[in-house]
């Protein structure tokens, strides 16, 4: 390996200590804080879960909440996973201009996803859905609706911010190998919130 | 040249694809000119779309398909958990003395000691 070649592995991947981990420290960590904070959402929907179970009086989601909004919302966060990946994609081949011009659009698809929550959220408060009752049954309805979906927004608006941020180190760094790993550890961050969203919108608005 | 670091791109469209058509017979199951009369059919068919949907993101785009197995361990052990838990509350469903419109006002029930 010449001089060269070695410098630009070194700035795009971190040294492993064993074969079973991954070639970069901060993928791993990455994975490790994804794993804690899936958790998280697990214990919040198996929450949500269980006290619907228990009440007999749990309105039916799909009528309160409405589908249409959230459904463009889902294929939003399923468009930004595609730009994310297109952009680590072009950052591969080279081409940081691509590259930053795809991380933009998938920070874009992310604040629109925000502001339609906002717009969402405006508009149930309105009709009476609050986060200590609501005129359609069960006060825990609203509370673990606010919850879930405020707690999975704030994670898509910290990406919003991150991927920002990115697209700042992918610019300061000539050589695109230099921030592969960067534009690798957002994407698992990015890819993780479409996940859960995933997750959020057929427990909580289809079923 | 491959950079450092760089694993294989799977067909992203297909993913993309794939995803869509999903959540769109999601959307068309639960609407009430297609859903079928079954709620646990309903339950059953939406559950297995979300968890092959979230599989998809996870095995491509998040590139567990092609990462070492520690990742994939690490990404299954909150799975693991989550499942634990539903078990944990399940027993709860159960009790139908617990169900929110069953409990009666406190002023009407006599005191027990």
């Amino acid at each position: 390996m010449t001089a060269q070649a070695a410098a630009t592995s070194h700035h795009a991947v971190e040294p492993a200590e064993s074969p079973l981990t991954p070639e970069s420290w901060g993928k791993l960590g990455m994975w490790i804080f994804l794993a804690g904070d899936a958790v998280g959402f697990g214990t919040l929907l198996a929450g949500y879960g269980g006290m619907r179970a228990t009440s007999a009086d749990w309105p039916n989601p799909a009528e309160v909440l409405g589908i249409t909004l959230t459904a463009a919302m889902t294929f939003l966060l399923i468009c930004s996973s595609v730009t994310m990946v297109k952009a680590l994609e072009w950052l591969g081949r080279g081409d940081r201009g691509k590259a930053k011009m795809f991380l933009f659009f998938t920070a874009l698809g992310g604040a629109i996803f925000v502001s339609c929550q906002a717009y969402e959220w405006t508009h149930l408060l309105h009709r009476g859905l609050h986060i200590d009752g609501n005129p359609w049954g069960a006060a825990l309805f609203g509370t673990s609706f606010f919850i879930v979906t405020g707690f999975h927004g704030l994670h898509v608006t910290g990406g919003v911010i991150y991927l920002l941020a990115v697209i700042g180190v992918v610019s300061r760094r000539p050589d695109p190998a230099a921030s592969y790993n960067v534009v690798e550890i957002v994407g698992l961050y990015w890819h993780f919130v479409d996940l859960v969203w995933i997750m959020v919108f057929t427990f909580m608005y289809l079923l | 040249m491959p950079m450092a670091g760089e694993h294989k791109h799977p067909n992203y469209m297909a993913i993309f694809w794939y995803l869509t058509v999903l959540t769109v017979v999601e959307i068309l199951i639960v609407l009430p000119w297609f859903r079928p009369e079954s709620k646990l059919l309903v339950g059953v068919l939406l559950c297995a779309m979300a968890v092959t949907k979230a599989a998809l993101v996870a095995a491509y785009f998040m590139h567990l398909k092609f990462e070492t197995r520690t990742l994939g361990l690490i990404a299954v052990t909150p799975l693991a958990i989550a499942t634990l838990l539903v078990f944990v509350i399940l027993p709860d469903s159960f009790y139908v003395d617990h169900k929110t419109a069953n409990v009666k006002p406190a002023a009407s029930a006599p005191a027990k000691h």
